[in-house]
């Protein structure tokens, strides 16, 4: 029993890993099948073939293919990124303080939209279809349905120009800078990714609340007279959350691709800012790293979200054999 | 999780009203949310199309001072770059929703095809062709855009072409679902013992009975498609740049927002109505065709 789980998890590991390294094999791929070459891009008129060349050797583009996606891979692996094209700076120093700043704004929203929803939805199932599970649904609805610069924007024109000026529209924060020492302008970009997740896990905590609240146990709990909440909180809510959790640890990776869009609306200096300035100036090593630690995040928070579902589930633990 | 129970009227139907689509629709169309949905969508898919015709000055034309809210012959007045604010706004919408039209096609096609496939032929073809789906689900959508623009720029086909790539293995994954229950039913094996062809089997047998997954699938696909492909513009990703699209009017007016707010508001409504309505149609077949509660963007 215990061995099997931990083959589960092993296994699970190694498929994980595989897909990281065919993702990284791909964006090597697609950012190697440049039109223009960078040392070209970057020297403009002024290119001769000899400093072309001088350039091209400096950042080791003369070399196969395979040699460079191998540098590449090992720079990363043991902590050279490299040196961006547009900055002149290593690649880890111009992203590190990015990758914290984001990181915060991240952990907020998810920490916020959790409980968030886990309560929206539980209310909801527990008023099925009467009013606050009506709007509630159709709420979700709507959120879900516009992309998140359109939240963000019209959060912008609620709270900070056209009808009530309460919050700043962009947030003030120099790269670097601890991410809380603008908490005023770290309240719209944290609103509208907690707005773009919570809608999901709401609705699927209301199906499994609702799929719950009709089993035996909770009409037994009833029966023995146990007053609601309790009923709610106690019993009904840990078996519920099981199913939830896949779908919580889905979003917190898809919020991994909703900062791209949501800092560059609010100006926050992290990753998502940072890849959308690199593919405007083609900046290759950062938007290779960043892309590859986008899609890590995405990849492992999956890889977590799969383990954590079948250790929480009873019924799954037992069929692994 | 969308493999759920389905309510016993749904079996009821399947059994004896022969499963048409059209009914399906036409069940929807009773709510009263897929009526608003569609009022909706129809509205703003008529100012995308027939938008450009009504536009009183060019989608780039120098009308006055930039940022000004009262401009002789003007409704909503000037954007940031001089240019009239309605009449980039009656452009805006036509490349986005053609766009998004077509990723989401291309995306239906592959995706069906591909889930169909692996759901019949089952072993070994399904892990390799799933598998090898997994691989593109773990970019996020805007991200395996970004990369792909960030090496050959943003021409029309390309963006297309990703939106409707990143889009595949997400219906994959529905349609193979759908289709998973139904190939084994006994008309597949009738099917194949009458001698046909694979392909046959495939498209005009099991397909047939996927359409109401297919058609919640399709409505939702193209409420993202729209959403991402205006994100793109928004992040300055277009083909022109100058080119008036609701995406990139928000992005480049919203600097000015205090001063001239209809640069900004007009485009963000139209984007948000325009995908609140295709979501609301798009509930009102989910609730008709299973009742299925999804989850996540990702799936």
């Amino acid at each position: 029993m215990k061995a099997s789980i931990f083959r589960f998890v092993l296994k699970r590991i190694a498929l994980g890993l595989l897909t990281l390294f065919i993702v990284s094999l791909l964006i090597f791929a697609v950012t190697q099948a440049l039109p223009s070459d960078p040392a070209e891009a970057m020297l403009g008129r002024e290119a001769t073939p000899e400093t072309l060349e001088a350039l091209r050797a400096d950042f080791g583009l003369d070399k196969p293919i395979v040699v460079q996606y191998g540098n590449w891979l090992f720079g990363i692996l043991s902590g050279d990124l490299g040196t961006s094209y547009a900055t002149s700076i290593p690649v880890s120093e111009y992203i590190g303080p990015r990758v914290g700043a984001s990181f915060f704004l991240l952990l907020i929203a998810a920490i916020g939209s959790i409980p968030l929803s886990i309560v929206v939805g539980a209310n909801a199932a527990l008023h099925r279809d009467r009013k606050f599970d009506t709007a509630s649904s159709l709420i979700s609805l709507i959120l879900a349905a516009m992309p998140e610069f359109v939240v963000g924007t019209i959060l912008t024109i609620v709270f900070s120009t056209t009808i009530w000026q309460l919050l700043p529209a962009v947030t003030y924060l120099e790269v670097g800078a601890p991410p809380w020492s603008d908490l005023q302008g770290l309240t719209l970009p944290v609103l509208t990714l907690l707005l773009a997740v919570t809608p999901y896990v709401a609705r699927v905590m209301r199906a499994a609340m609702v799929e719950v609240l009709e089993s035996d146990y909770v009409e037994m709990a009833r029966l023995k007279g146990m007053d609601e909440r309790t009923v709610l909180w106690r019993h009904a809510m840990p078996n519920a959350v099981g199913p939830a959790f896949q779908v919580i640890a889905l979003n917190l990776a898809y919020l991994a691709g909703g900062v791209i869009i949501v800092e560059r609306l609010f100006n926050f200096p992290g990753i998502g800012s940072a890849l959308a300035d690199a593919v405007r100036s083609r900046d290759l090593p950062v938007i290779q790293f960043l892309a590859l630690i986008i899609a890590g995040v995405y990849i492992l928070t999956n890889l977590l979200a799969d383990i954590g579902t079948v250790l929480v589930t009873p019924r799954l633990r037992t069929r692994l054999k | 999780m969308s493999e759920a129970v389905k309510p016993p009227q749904d079996l009821v139907a399947e059994k004896f009203v022969d499963e048409r689509p059209p009914s399906l629709v036409r069940q929807a169309f009773w709510l009263r949310r897929t009526q608003i949905g569609a009022v909706l969508a129809l509205m703003l898919i008529s100012v995308a199309l027939v938008g450009p015709f009504l536009a009183p000055f060019g989608s780039t034309e120098y009308v006055d001072l930039p940022n000004t809210l009262s401009v002789p012959g003007t409704i909503f007045g000037t954007d940031y770059f001089g240019q009239d604010v309605l009449s980039r706004f009656l452009f805006g919408g036509r490349t986005i929703l053609i766009l998004a039209v077509l990723a989401t096609s291309i995306g239906i096609t592959f995706g069906t095809t591909l889930g169909l496939t692996a759901a019949y032929l089952r072993g070994r073809a399904d892990e390799v062709i799933m598998r090898a789906l997994d691989v593109i689900l773990s970019f996020p959508q805007v991200l395996l855009s970004l990369v792909v623009i960030s090496m050959f720029g943003p021409s029309n086909v390309l963006i297309i072409f990703t939106v409707g790539l990143s889009t595949t293995p997400r219906i994959a994954r529905i349609i193979r679902g759908a289709a998973i229950g139904v190939v084994e039913r006994d008309f597949i094996s009738a099917a194949e013992a009458l001698g046909e062809s694979r392909k046959r089997v495939v498209f005009a047998e099991v397909l047939p009975n996927v359409t109401s997954s297919l058609l919640v699938e399709m409505n939702l696909r193209l409420t993202y498609s729209v959403g991402l492909i205006a994100s793109l513009s928004f992040l300055g990703f277009t083909p022109e740049p100058n080119a008036a699209n609701w995406g990139l009017m928000i992005q480049e007016n919203r600097v000015a927002l205090t001063q001239q707010p209809w640069g900004v508001i007009l485009p963000t409504a139209a984007l948000a109505l325009m995908t609140i309505g295709t979501g609301l149609i798009g509930d009102g077949f989910s609730r008709v065709s299973a009742g299925i509660d999804r989850g996540g963007k990702g799936e």
